[in-house]
């Protein structure tokens, strides 16, 4: 039948937010367009205005509940840097140990909460069950052990920033606590269950890359840059570092301390989604298509600092059909690499002699410069926050570039890849738009924080007519 | 019988209310097993086609058209409806745009900021419209329960829900309010 139809898969779920995807289909049925719209926005760049600097990493971090301790961070070095201050070792110190909390967490949420329905049940399985409730009846250990993982991250917040979301810990000038040597002592006591549980999840995921090669390897496979931040070493860093920009085949397109990141990357606006489209500006648009989180930084940094996560850096790499690796499924192995990274350096930090040091904070008499910008490797990928403020400190401009914003570009690459690669003649099953929803759940998009703008995720599958008439709908919904 | 049907959803909001379900950790596995989580961020489940529920919970205050439409159908859907953290409840942070015109906040996102490199702003048909003003749910539809905080502990949610599974609406105790 000579018709072009339309498709719509909302809302996207197990991921964190709201979005949509519509593919628009030929009169032959095969792909001519897809896209993943992001379809809420609420405006922090622009309600933060007129706000005291010290506000924003407590206003800020309220744009994602997932991810708040990245927001917390960003946000206070980017005050650092208007105050003009060097924080204190264990500041520093502190902070990280903080985000490697959130790591854990985040990743395990991803891993275990969201993601292993599609490993551990399958693509195909029965969509009613196909989520973290199935896994708790199948799987109760695996579910069971994916729950303390995370809560082990949860906790080294809690400790540090007295709850578990939303802390108020990070403040301009460095942390508002030192931490207690009894706190201390207990989280280095959770070390070996969570490294255990971790391992069960690294075994997983490998028996399943072994039993699913060809479409581990090929699925939403695509050439891209990648950016992410890397130390001194050229080592993977998460909490500080340059950003490091490399091409398609991994040659280096330049490096960059946060301030001057407006000379790499620019955002274009696309009337279909409320997220803009940042993109390489040395590539232009939309050709300067990058990658950022899990697979984008380890495919950028040389290393990492950690004996058991460098390993499994190594077995990576020579696992992979290439390097820079391209498939969106590798982000699930890097996710895990970095998850033991986290729990290492956890472990480094809370075994540094200074991390129970009282020299946690300075102060600082008014603001050294107009502007400032603080970047972290969210969980998700980089994220950049920059401010500019008057003489008072007080907010003038805001500018937010967050993870998932950086992979726009990325994800609807790989939703046309997955979309071409399934959709055939108009041939559509429910396990096809779950892949094309799982092509998405690789860049693991927090819809939270790419809406800080405006915005949410939404899926169903409208089919249009060439006259845009709607002649039919496939839905997953309940009886 | 069977088990009851709940639905969580997320409106403007930015998921903390339902990461602070999930801090229930092990806790969590008696309630998902005591419930039938129908649609759910968590889950499958495509359309917001409720089925008949026993509780409704969102998480979120209403700041766009779909939000509201969304909103609606599941008060239409549920006996209890639970408005979980401060956003629901009282419109939490996302109101501090109520005092710029949405058209300024969209503009200023969109054209002005430093990194702004051009484009149309987003007006495209598959994007909902933006609400004059983020409300707290209960200026939308009826709300039998509250649980405010941002987020609220996990015990103060689980206390909320298992009261509402057993057929009672009961005010959060003094020991798990809190401000932050």
């Amino acid at each position: 039948m000579a018709i072009s139809r339309k498709i719509t898969i909302e809302p996207i779920t197990r991921i964190e937010g709201h979005g949509k995807v519509t593919i628009h289909l030929d009169e032959e049925g095969n792909v001519a367009q897809a896209r993943f719209h992001v379809t809420q926005f609420r405006g922090y760049e622009r309600f933060c205005h007129g706000r005291p600097l010290e506000e924003m990493p407590v206003i800020t971090q309220r744009i994602c509940g997932i991810c708040p301790v990245s927001h917390h961070l960003a946000s206070a070095k980017a005050c650092d840097a208007i105050m003009g201050v060097e924080i204190p070792r264990t500041a520093s110190l502190l902070r990280e140990l903080l985000h490697m909390g959130q790591y854990i967490q985040s990743h395990a949420l991803h891993f275990f909460h969201l993601a292993s329905p599609d490993l551990l049940l399958g693509w195909d399985s029965d969509p009613p069950t196909r989520n973290i409730v199935g896994v708790v009846r199948q799987f109760p250990q695996v579910a069971l052990m994916g729950i303390r993982l995370r809560k082990f991250g949860q906790e080294i917040i809690q400790a540090l920033g007295g709850k578990k979301i939303h802390p108020a810990f990070a403040v301009p000038g460095g942390v508002s606590e030192r931490l207690s040597i009894q706190n201390r002592d207990r989280l280095l006591k959770g070390f070996h269950e969570a490294t255990e549980a971790w391992a069960t999840a690294m075994g997983f995921l490998k028996k399943w890359w072994h039993e699913n090669l060809t479409e581990a390897n090929s699925f939403a496979s695509f050439s891209s840059g990648y950016a992410g931040l890397v130390d001194e070493m050229g080592n993977l860093a998460l909490y500080d570092g340059k950003i490091k920009f490399c091409g398609p085949k991994g040659e280096a397109l330049g490096e960059c301390h946060g301030e001057a990141y407006l000379d790499f990357i620019g955002e274009m606006v696309e009337p279909w989604s409320y997220l803009k489209f940042p993109f390489l500006k040395a590539l232009g648009y939309p050709g300067g298509i990058y990658r950022v989180g899990p697979l984008a930084r380890l495919n950028v940094c040389q290393g990492v600092s950690t004996p058991k996560a460098q390993e499994e850096l190594e077995e990576l790499r020579s696992s992979a059909p290439r390097w820079p690796a391209e498939g969106s499924l590798l982000y699930h192995w890097c996710r895990l690499v970095e998850l033991i990274y986290a729990l290492e350096r956890a472990k480094e930090l809370l075994e540094d002699e200074e991390i129970c040091s009282k020299e946690t904070r300075i102060t600082y008499s008014k603001p050294a410069k107009e502007e400032g910008v603080g970047v972290v490797e969210a969980p998700r990928g980089t994220l950049i926050h920059h401010y500019r403020v008057d003489e008072h400190g007080v907010i003038k401009d805001v500018n937010l570039i967050v993870a998932t914003g950086h992979n726009n570009l990325a994800m609807n690459e790989a939703v046309k890849a997955v979309a071409k690669a399934y959709i055939h003649r108009g041939q559509i099953t429910e396990g096809i738009l779950n892949r094309i929803e799982g092509a998405i759940r690789c860049y693991d998009p927090c819809l939270s924080c790419s809406t800080h703008a405006v915005g949410q995720m939404p899926l169903i599958v409208t089919v249009y007519d060439s006259g845009g008439e709607k002649i039919g709908e496939i839905t997953r919904s309940i009886e | 019988m069977g088990k009851p049907k709940v639905a969580t959803v997320w409106l403007e909001g930015c998921a903390g209310c339902h990461m602070s379900f999930l801090d229930l950790d092990e806790a969590l596995v008696d309630i998902l097993d005591a419930i039938d989580l129908t649609i759910s961020p968590i889950t499958d489940f495509k359309d917001y086609e409720f089925p008949e529920l026993e509780v409704g919970i969102v998480e979120g205050g209403v700041g766009n058209h779909e939000q509201k439409e969304i909103a609606v159908k599941l008060r239409k859907r549920c006996k209890v409806l639970m408005a979980w953290g401060d956003c629901a409840v009282f419109g939490g942070i996302n109101t501090m745009r109520n005092w710029i015109p949405k058209e300024e906040i969209l503009s200023y996102a969109y054209l002005s900021t430093p990194s702004s490199c051009g484009g149309s702003p987003p007006s495209d048909s598959e994007l909902p419209e933006l609400l004059e003003k983020v409300l707290p749910l209960n200026q939308v539809v009826r709300v039998d329960a509250y649980v405010p905080g941002c987020p609220p502990s996990p015990e103060a949610i689980a206390h909320a829900l298992k009261a509402v599974l057993a057929g009672r609406i009961e005010s959060i105790p003094v020991a798990l309010l809190h401000f932050d």
